[in-house]
């Protein structure tokens, strides 16, 4: 996937060059290794800055609101789908945004990464399918296949769905048999340890927001997390406060979550926030057949009727 | 959103939904008897309960 870097800069160039975009939205090398951070960029001379690799594991969808003219965005598959979204909730116009597609065969799980370790990463370089990483102590070498996110093992929608140009060719789509394996997991459980389950889930939680800022769905003017007329939720550590929170995030994000994995991305605590939103995706698949970001024609099953939306919950 | 809670754990039967016309008292009173009764046989919800003590 390195070999994109060289296409979108070219791309980003030309673009700022012939001055079709304002600013191109991108990846740029973070402060520590594997750590890359979004990044804007509005001259020509600093497309040097962008990178590209698997380490972008946030959504770009999330910062192309509310923007001034014409931007270019760099578009993963998962961050098109919520371009796509974007556009259906009316957040961006489509000819606003210029889209540089990159077909993407996943990013890595930095956690599981840095537990190899027992003291504190210092480069990390990427060749194709091997990851080289090296602490003082030790230099491994690893596939990159053993290290993906879990989002991404289970992606199915590697190439963007919508682009202006495409940065690369498009890679082989993964066709899954079972693509809600943990969702079907947990669901074999008894009430009581599936309840046990986000219990533990949660509980280093600190309520950081981080999954919310680095969600593209989440960008309520006030989130119902800081409303205080009503308090919908209280604003401490208490469990109950924080179940509360996860529980209606994810439900704000029914039919809507691309599976992007930017929030479990962004949780310092190693949250697996996917865990509830992971259901509702399974549950609009199975009711509604929807997966979200696909069609910008078509309205999400929430906010459309059907005479054949299943209806056994209303007595 | 009751799937959700039921995959979080909350007992199905603590849910439920009904669509009941102003004009359907009847319908109105079996609905709440029936919720009651399921309610009653699981006993006190113990979660997403805050405990202030």
């Amino acid at each position: 996937m390195d070999t994109c870097i060289q296409k979108i800069r070219e791309i980003a160039f030309q673009l700022l060059d012939k001055k079709e975009v304002e600013r191109v939205i991108g990846f740029s090398n973070g402060t520590i290794p594997m750590a890359t951070s979004p990044i804007t960029i509005a001259s020509k001379q600093d497309t040097e800055k962008l990178v590209f690799n698997s380490t972008c594991g946030l959504n770009l969808a999330n910062y192309i609101r509310q923007q001034k003219g014409k931007i270019a965005v760099i578009a993963k598959g998962c961050d098109s789908r919520n371009i796509v979204t974007h556009i259906i909730e009316n957040q961006v116009k489509r000819d606003q945004i210029y889209i540089i597609g990159v077909p993407c065969k996943g990013m890595i799980n930095k956690s599981k990464i840095k537990a190899l370790f027992e003291d504190e990463i210092l480069k990390f370089t990427e060749d194709g399918e091997t990851l080289t990483v090296e602490s003082s102590l030790k230099k491994e070498k690893l596939n990159k296949k053993d290290y993906l996110r879990d989002n991404c093992r289970l992606c199915q929608h590697r190439n963007p769905v919508i682009y202006d140009v495409l940065a690369g060719e498009p890679v082989e789509e993964q066709v899954l048999d079972t693509p809600y394996p943990d969702v079907e997991k947990i669901a074999a459980l008894d009430a009581d340890a599936r309840w046990l389950h986000f219990q533990e889930l949660t509980k280093n939680c600190i309520r950081c927001y981080a999954c919310r800022n680095a969600c593209p769905l989440c960008y309520c003017p006030t989130c119902f997390v800081d409303e205080s007329g009503p308090q919908w939720v209280g604003k401490g550590q208490d469990k109950t406060d924080v179940n509360t929170f996860h529980f209606l995030r994810a439900f704000h994000c029914a039919g809507r979550c691309t599976d992007c994995g930017a929030c479990a991305e962004a949780c310092p605590m190693d949250i697996n926030v996917r865990d509830f939103t992971r259901k509702l995706n399974k549950d609009a698949f199975d009711m509604f057949g929807w997966e979200a970001g696909l069609d910008q024609t078509k309205r999400p099953p929430l906010d459309a009727y059907s005479p054949d939306d299943p209806n056994d919950f209303i007595k | 959103m009751g799937n959700l809670l039921e995959h979080m754990g909350i007992e199905r039967d603590r849910i439920h939904f009904s669509w009941i016309s102003s004009a359907e008292a009847t319908k109105f009173v079996d609905v709440v008897k029936e919720i009651s009764n399921k309610v009653r046989a699981l006993g006190p919800n113990t979660k997403l309960v805050k405990d202030y003590n």
